[in-house]
């Protein structure tokens, strides 16, 4: 079983956003990339199928040699091979229609993505390969189960689960629930070196033309100063929230 | 060239922000100067979209389609989206609502844009105001494409009454083959989820362990809120994943937000940024959350909460 895990690299949870060129583009600098955290539990799910499904896990981006960093992390997690599409990655759309081309030409059985990113929210990535590919889909997938070719999904819904069934190929947006953050690899020693062994192909771009383009960022206003109420005057709370904001 | 709203229901019925999306979308088309088509399937009070300025309704009646798969529904769109010459789609924020747009996306080669928040700011070129890097920022952004999807964040639009004389309509679509099949829904229905929610009480590490949640359910139960909780207290199982809300979890875009005994993290301060009133009730007086939030009480929840809930009940 071969499976596709798209990785993005985006700015660590803890990052403080601000812009350049005239508020236009996100300023990296000083910032640290990490793998999506949506990324990462598809990851981890697809390495834990190595030994569950006999599968072969192949990693991919869509980026410039930059996001070779998280490359490496993620074949020091347990890939076995890494794919980067050799490009900027302009927005949602151009992104995964890279994606799509290279699919067109090798062929997996699943295919991984985060729900979606935690930089720009899109979450455009993993549909639009499953339909350009016509394959079936899955996202918010809390649950992976692969049994003599059919897939057993979970998807969390609005006030709880859904459980269904299809035949591979099959793309899944990945969420926390499909493993859970303890169960997350870090990468030992004996990892990082094996890292190093293992390929990271870089291929060309088909450079397709982006269909979102990003004018200018901005920061939400800065709040006022909160009004406190003491703990013995929660009266006083209650008709701040009935009469002021108009909330209750 | 027409603006189309896909309609969400649940049970038969029509949700809540199938009202926003109408009425976003019924702003819209007077812009464009075309028609507002509104798409439900199975609904049975379809007509209520009428009050929304809808211009056409389209019913999609098939026990095929009873349960929502991105892929099924998604096929029938694009058949009445090429029938009708449309040229902008109109989604709410919902799970369903989303998994199908970017999935529609990929079988119409349109172009898909979420999290936004207002009406295009210029409709040539086409632009839109959206949140990114989870709330912390916003951007305006040029859609390029013939025709553009557009999913916009719950509570973000006014709900406008605009009258309408929409002729409901059957059509004609063909059914497309699927090996997805639903087997299993699973769902808590008394509770009211974080998504659809006004009010939201949350709490986090400063309960102490998952036994104390019952005050925190009653707090919600008397305001008829939902739950929810911090990363850590996820992370720990304390309570489910599906509450937890943040950078890596859920966001939330209520009118209220009370957030009890949470530090008030970058990463769950940025999923909270929606919410139009945060409270906060915390023994820490430095924490975080105060600097974020419209309303404060320093001190200690044990203490707090059962009087605020008792105050609330004589309330009433």
């Amino acid at each position: 079983m071969n499976i596709l895990v798209c990785i993005s690299n985006v700015p660590d949870t803890t990052s403080k956003i601000n812009f350049t060129d005239s508020d236009s583009k996100f300023d990296k600098n000083g910032v640290q990339f990490i793998i999506n955290p949506n990324d990462e539990f598809g990851l981890t799910k697809a390495v834990w199928m190595k030994d569950s499904n006999k599968a072969s896990v192949t990693v991919l981006t869509v980026g410039d040699s930059s996001a070779d960093t998280i490359l490496r992390k993620c074949l020091a997690i347990g890939a076995d091979k890494a794919i980067r599409i050799d490009c900027e990655a302009k927005d949602a759309y151009s992104v995964a229609k890279e994606i799509v081309a290279h699919c067109e030409s090798i062929k997996y059985d699943i295919i991984i993505c985060g729900r979606e990113s935690i930089d720009y929210n899109g979450g455009l990535v993993p549909g639009l390969i499953a339909g350009c590919l016509d394959y079936n889909f899955i996202t918010n997938c809390v649950s992976l189960e692969i049994e003599s070719g059919k897939a057993k999904c979970a998807r969390e819904i609005s006030g709880g689960t859904e459980f269904s069934e299809c035949d591979l190929p099959l793309v899944i947006g990945a969420q926390k629930g499909l493993v859970e953050e303890s169960d997350l690899i870090i990468p030992n020693m004996r990892g990082i070196m094996m890292a190093r062994q293992k390929p990271l192909d870089v291929i060309k771009a088909q450079n397709i033309n982006s269909r979102a383009n990003d004018k200018k960022f901005f920061k939400p206003k800065e709040k006022g100063e909160v009004k406190l109420v003491k703990p013995d005057e929660l009266d006083k709370l209650i008709d701040l929230l009935e009469n002021e904001a108009k909330v209750i | 060239m027409s603006v189309l709203v896909y309609s969400e229901s649940e049970n038969g019925k029509l949700k809540k922000s199938s009202f926003e999306t109408a009425s976003y979308g019924k702003a819209l088309s007077q812009e464009l100067g075309s028609k507002l088509i509104c798409v439900s399937f199975n609904c049975s009070d379809i007509e209520l979209l009428n009050k929304y300025g809808a211009d056409k309704i389209v019913n999609v009646e098939s026990s095929n389609l009873k349960d929502f798969t991105a892929k099924t529904y998604s096929h029938v769109l694009s058949q009445v989206i090429e029938k009708e010459n449309i040229s902008v789609v109109i989604l709410s924020s919902s799970a369903d609502a989303k998994y199908l747009g970017a999935y529609l996306a990929g079988i119409t080669d349109s172009s898909y844009i979420s999290n936004v928040v207002a009406l295009p700011e210029s409709l040539n070129p086409f632009i839109v105001r959206r949140s990114c890097f989870t709330n912390k920022a916003f951007s305006t952004t040029e859609i390029n494409g013939n025709l553009k999807i557009i999913s916009i964040s719950s509570n973000s639009y006014e709900i406008n009454e605009n009258n309408g004389d929409g002729v409901i309509e059957n059509i004609d679509y063909n059914e497309v083959s699927s090996t997805f099949k639903v087997s299993n829904v699973e769902k808590q229905s008394a509770k009211v989820t974080i998504a659809d929610a006004d009010i939201v009480v949350s709490a986090g590490r400063g309960l102490k362990g998952p036994e104390h949640w019952h005050m925190i359910e009653e707090l919600a139960e008397v305001l008829g809120a939902a739950t929810a909780c911090s990363k850590p207290v996820s992370d720990m199982g304390w309570r489910p994943h599906s509450e937890h809300v943040g950078q890596t979890g859920k966001p939330v875009a209520s009118n209220l937000y009370i957030a009890i005994g949470i530090s008030g993290a970058i990463q769950h301060l940025a999923g909270i940024n929606s919410s139009k009133v945060k409270v906060v009730i915390n023994s820490d007086p430095e924490a975080p959350f105060f600097k974020a939030a419209d309303y404060g009480v320093v001190g200690d929840a044990f203490d707090i909460i059962p009087e605020l809930i008792n105050k609330l009940k004589a309330r009433k």
